[in-house]
């Protein structure tokens, strides 16, 4: 591809099979409090 | 449904559903929206008469944005919302506390969303008994989660610090006994933080929030004592020996910023300027009459702000002196799964907050609005009402995030900025939307200004 370059990103279809486990810190989407927001999460699985 | 913006040259289109992200010519930028609602014919032809190509090109472009679709990575449906239904469904357990040790502070903050720690009410301590029953409520109702987080706030937690180091020593106790992990972590204004406390806190805190608001000015003009006295000297040269001896471990220096500084570009310098390099700014929590909140008149400005943080983040990048802003850190490749992405902060379900008489709340913003009690410590969740309410409050639960691009990146929102701003936790607060696009528009492009990979065309 010329025109496009397709950064590499998670794949959510695919973390709907594999995901779900709930072992991620906590996220708070709260500006009063930085704790961690959704986006800007780590999976706990994959960043192992 | 895809989003597409510019930003520095870049011409960047988001994939909603995939989670994917392209960098795109002006060529491939235009045909990838005209083929949202055109035929491949139309689009090519459009192409041929703007950008002066030739057809055997403009049918090129096509075919790769044909190969996206059909790989799942351009225009992919919306194949989540069934998620959300049944998320909650499932038995969710509770892995996380927000533990209001103090009602109380040392600082006398005007702007303070918990109304200077008292939460509009009594000031208070937490006890040992009640704290130390709070992590046996946490373990108890955990379930299968092996990762717990125990937040020590406040108020201002270092005023019952010895409180505080006895309920870790009780919970590393209680975690090899149960198999289970917590993290703890601190929030403080940093006026009591001493080597004693940092030696403790670099030890046992998993991370550690340090508020502070920037430049001295900015600072002094809500944090200050009792008597009206600003805390920056007081709390600068604190901060500053316990950056230096927190090695690698996680901490964030945290500011807020209201409508008497929409230029916190500023403040964010002075805070690397003072050494620190892993920094948080937010705008200010607060009641929309105040003088402090930010206003519509504000976010021109406050976008700004956003992207002259973007291009400082990446000249600093370039130069070899990195530093983390809080809410541009992305991980592109091992972040958040779909189900974390729909259900958000789990508020109500999976948080909760412990006021320092042991009552449960769905987080810290709730604490003090008995509406919102959700039980205790003693009898557990009491309100199933409102912890359903919670369970199904997600990226699918407000109807103005349906046609929202991000709504996968912010899960919906904060609930309680939304009952805040709307009188109901489905609810949307506008302003904040307004500015976590521009925030997350802004994050992406670093990322990828920061990736060694160049843009087709340039």
């Amino acid at each position: 591809m010329t025109r496009i370059v397709t950064i590499e990103t998670r794949d959510l279809e695919k973390s709907a099979k594999e995901g779900g486990c709930g072992e991620c810190q906590t996220s708070c989407q709260s500006a009063c409090k930085t704790s961690c927001g959704v986006a800007n999460q780590p999976c706990e699985q994959l960043s192992k | 449904m895809i989003h597409c913006y510019q930003f520095e040259g870049l011409n960047i289109v988001l994939d909603c559903y995939s989670g994917s992200i392209h960098m795109v010519d002006d060529v491939a930028y235009d045909m990838i929206q005209w083929y949202e609602s055109l035929s491949a014919e139309e689009v090519i032809e459009k192409a041929i008469a703007k950008h002066n190509i030739s057809r055997e090109d403009a049918e090129e472009c096509i075919a790769d944005i044909d190969d996206l679709r059909t790989a799942g990575k351009l225009y992919a449906p919306d194949k989540y919302e069934y998620l959300a239904r049944d998320f909650r469904k499932k038995n969710f357990k509770i892995k996380a506390l927000c533990l209001h040790v103090a009602h109380t502070c040392n600082l006398n903050c005007s702007y303070c969303f918990a109304s200077q720690g008292k939460y509009h009410g009594e000031r208070a301590i937490m006890s040992y008994e009640v704290g130390k029953r709070a992590i046996d409520f946490l373990i108890e109702n955990s379930g299968f989660h092996k990762n717990l987080d125990i937040d020590f706030f406040g108020g201002e937690p270092l005023m019952n610090w010895d409180v505080c180091k006895k309920l870790v020593e009780y919970g590393r106790e209680q975690e090899k006994l149960h198999n289970k992990n917590i993290r703890f972590t601190l929030t403080t204004n940093g006026v009591l933080l001493n080597d004693e406390v940092t030696e403790f806190a670099n030890r046992e805190m998993h991370n550690v929030v340090l508020s502070l608001d920037g430049r001295k000015e900015v600072n002094d003009r809500f944090r200050v004592d009792y008597a009206g006295h600003g805390s920056y000297d007081k709390i600068v040269p604190n901060f500053q020996k316990f950056v230096a001896k927190r090695g690698n471990l996680s901490y964030y220096m945290r500011g807020t910023f209201t409508h008497f500084n929409t230029d916190f570009v500023n403040d964010i310098k002075q805070m690397l300027d003072l050494g620190f390099t892993e920094l948080s700014m937010e705008p200010v929590v607060t009641d929309p009459s105040s003088p402090s909140a930010i206003t519509k008149e504000d976010l021109p400005v406050i976008f700004a702000q956003y992207e002259e943080l973007a291009r400082l983040m990446v000249q600093r990048h370039k130069e070899g002196r990195p530093f983390t802003f809080y809410h541009y850190m992305l991980d592109l490749t091992c972040g958040p799964c779909i189900y974390k992405r729909i259900a958000g902060c789990g508020a109500g379900t999976e948080y909760l907050a412990v006021t320092p008489w042991g009552d449960l709340y769905p987080c810290h913003q709730f604490v003090g609005d008995q509406a919102y009690k959700m039980g205790s410590i003693y009898e557990g969740v009491t309100n199933l009402e409102y912890q359903n309410r919670f369970a199904c409050c997600n990226a699918y639960s407000r109807p103005e995030c349906k046609d929202c691009w991000a709504k996968l990146y912010c899960s919906g929102g904060c609930a309680a900025n939304s009952y805040h701003a709307s009188g109901d936790i489905n609810g949307i607060y506008e302003m904040g939307c307004d500015i976590f696009r521009k925030r997350i528009e802004c994050a992406i492009a670093v990322k990828l200004l920061t990736s060694g990979l160049d843009q087709p065309g340039k």
